[in-house]
């Protein structure tokens, strides 16, 4: 086991953001079936409004990074309020050009590979997000959650995982071979693989996979030596065994238990006292989970979505019961249950510093991603928020992992704080 | 005799078992859906797999031109057998099938539905399913019953890579090439396929009959056995003089 003396290496931790519609009416989810694939448009869309959405949350995230937020990151959904980022590039090049003066990470977690055709064109639009951004990409590289893949664009779920796999060779062979090469797939047949531009960080960015328990996805991300993020919205504590059963995963298959290999997404509320935290953020929680994670839970696994040991065994030890279950349950959950039960963690800076220390700690993460816009949170808030947290929670953070392990999924340039050669442009004036 | 099942998998109901009283059936599981052989399913990529697959099945079983009898998806995969190579088939019923998509009155979207919508959606105009809507299927619950939802999600699954998103591949264009004796079987009451296109069936497929059931819904050899039995029998001794 290798262990590496270095200066600067610490957890990360980044500024999570899903851009939602942050307007929707006290009875949606009594009068819609879900969030996602058929909430029409025409009773509960506004252009207009949806354009101060992306206005403010880029605010907000370059807010974060100008605060000291090590990433910024987008996602990618359709077709649904609760992520209104159907090609979360388009915001990333907003973000690499408005934070080139800043060592901040532009994390695109990220493109769902087998929702664009061919995949080259991902593999050419991370391509130039990290040359505008000087090598500061983070290549998210999400399989796509079923609504996205299967509903809204129309993927077979029995093909999902392998044109996943397809679309990945095909962008990192994109992105390190020298020869101008054919590609003859399954689901993508190319004559010619000459992608200009190249990224700038080699062999390719940092690539991190997003998933929410997936064995496969564990191996893939293990045998390829990618980071795994966990994304989950019922906190730490309902996360553990997941991410034990992670780590022996590691174990066994013989790859070191650096930290930095493993990243969770945590929402994170901070006000003065813990008191104020739930006058200024409980509807806004609230409307996350009662709101936005409405939807029958039958649509997160059309037939052939999960490969058959993931079926088996979901049915058999009660897992795929219990997400269904879950979902539910939590819609009626009090304010206190969630903050007690961490699925937020919520409250005055010292609460929140030891209860993400913890879950750090707990989960052996080095990726540390906090959703600091939640729900229905309007624009100042979001920024009381961020300032908070930047202010008063992330400072004390800082030594967890330190100099214990080299970081070996984050932008080179980034890796330790320090003098940079920027691009050379400025921020633009807003 | 070929029989060909639904979206859902082989299943040994009421119809089949008597229909293979009373003849001799071959009732292939679509390729993944074999017990065991779940990864049977990533040898075929498109149709045009799955229709060969199924042409080699009937050399491999000495079948030169079967009777086939389809339901639903099997009803499609049946026409297109009927349609590729019209010498391999020597009649063809059609019960309930999928294939064809007019945008005004479109096919549900049978394969997006959870078990019990499903199961639901087929019903006829009684409201009651001929299929059994199981209690919710926990880690608690019986082995069998877990594997009869993990043998419907996979089936369902491995159906759909030939139909998903729209069951419509194309069939329209190829169903004029049938020559075998044709029968289509449809319920009038069928709210996953609605009873208008079985016209176009009709119209296409040179001298081919049809029945309908008043009240059955989208699975009427289900609902009705008997009577769809008797129905398919009086057709094959027609077929066969």
């Amino acid at each position: 086991m290798d262990r590496y003396k270095l200066g600067g290496w610490h957890v990360k931790i980044s500024m999570f953001h899903f851009m939602p519609h942050r307007d929707l009416p006290d009875d949606f989810e009594k009068r819609y079936r879900s969030a996602y694939v058929d909430v029409p448009w025409s009773e509960l869309g506004d252009s207009a409004m949806i354009g101060r959405y992306y206005n403010w949350g880029v605010d907000e995230l370059v807010f974060a990074a100008e605060a000291g937020l090590d990433g910024i990151c987008t996602n990618e959904h359709h077709q649904n309020v609760y992520g209104l980022m159907p090609n979360p590039n388009l915001i990333g090049s907003i973000l690499a050009r408005a934070t080139n003066h800043l060592d901040c990470a532009i994390v695109q977690l990220g493109c769902s590979l087998p929702l664009t055709a061919p995949p080259v064109r991902i593999a050419e639009e991370y391509a130039m997000l990290d040359c505008i951004s000087g090598g500061r990409l983070v290549a998210g590289m999400p399989i796509g959650i079923a609504m996205d893949a299967n509903m809204n664009y129309g993927i077979p779920p029995i093909e999902q995982r392998d044109r996943y796999y397809e679309a990945h060779d095909l962008i990192v062979q994109a992105w390190t071979r020298d020869d101008i090469f054919a590609f003859n797939g399954n689901y993508t047949q190319l004559p010619y693989v000459n992608v200009w531009p190249k990224p700038i960080q080699k062999p390719y960015p940092p690539i991190w996979i997003p998933g929410a328990g997936s064995s496969s996805t564990w191996k893939f991300a293990a045998d390829n030596d990618y980071a795994y993020q966990f994304l989950s919205y019922y906190g730490w504590l309902n996360s553990k065994a997941m991410m034990d059963g992670f780590w022996d995963f590691v174990e066994t298959s013989g790859h070191d238990a650096n930290p930095f290999r493993a990243g969770f997404l945590q929402l994170v509320v901070v006000s003065e006292t813990d008191e104020q935290a739930q006058k200024d953020y409980e509807q806004h929680i609230r409307y996350f989970y009662n709101k936005l994670q409405h939807l029958p839970p039958h649509d997160l696994f059309p037939p052939g979505h999960q490969d058959f040991v993931s079926l088996e065994r979901g049915v058999r030890n009660g897992l795929t019961e219990s997400i269904a279950a879950q979902h539910e349950t939590v819609k009626y959950m009090s304010y206190g249950d969630l903050v007690e039960q961490q699925f937020v963690i919520a409250g005055s800076p010292a609460t929140v510093r030891d209860q993400l220390r913890e879950a750090a700690t707990q989960l052996r993460v080095g990726n540390l991603m906090v959703l600091l816009h939640i729900g229905s949170m309007p624009h100042e808030l979001t920024l009381k928020n961020i300032d908070l947290f930047a202010r008063e929670v992330q400072p004390y953070l800082t030594d967890l992992w330190e100099d214990e392990w080299e970081n070996k999924w984050w932008p080179e340039r980034l890796r330790s704080r320090g003098e940079h050669e920027t691009t050379g442009t400025v921020a633009p004036a807003n | 005799m070929v029989f060909l099942h639904g979206p859902s998998g082989l299943v040994w109901d009421p119809f089949l078992i008597r229909l293979a009283e009373r003849n001799r059936v071959f009732a292939p599981e679509h390729p993944g859906t074999s017990p065991g052989h779940e990864d049977a399913i990533k040898a075929l990529d498109e149709l045009w797999d799955l229709v060969l697959h199924y042409y080699d099945l009937f050399d491999e079983l000495g079948l030169k031109a079967p009777h086939v009898v389809g339901y639903s998806f099997g009803a499609m995969v049946a026409a297109e057998l009927a349609a590729t190579s019209p010498d391999r088939v020597g009649s063809l019923v059609l019960i309930s099938p999928i294939g064809l998509w007019h945008a005004d009155e479109p096919v549900a979207h049978y394969q997006m539905m959870s078990r019990e919508e499903l199961s639901a959606a087929i019903a006829g105009a009684s409201g009651t399913s001929p299929v059994a809507t199981t209690p919710a299927v926990t880690s608690e619950s019986d082995e069998a019953a877990q594997d009869e939802l993990i043998r419907w999600t996979w089936s369902m699954g491995c159906t759909s890579k030939f139909t998903w998103p729209i069951p419509e591949r194309g069939l329209h264009k190829r169903l004029h090439r049938v020559s075998a004796p044709t029968l289509i079987v449809a319920g009038d009451h069928d709210r996953v396929v609605p009873a208008t296109y079985m016209q176009q069936f009709v119209k296409e497929i040179s001298g081919a009959e049809q029945i309908t059931l008043e009240g059955a819904g989208h699975a009427p050899h289900l609902d009705r056995p008997a009577e769809v039995l008797e129905v398919i029998e009086r057709f094959h001794d027609n077929a066969e003089a």
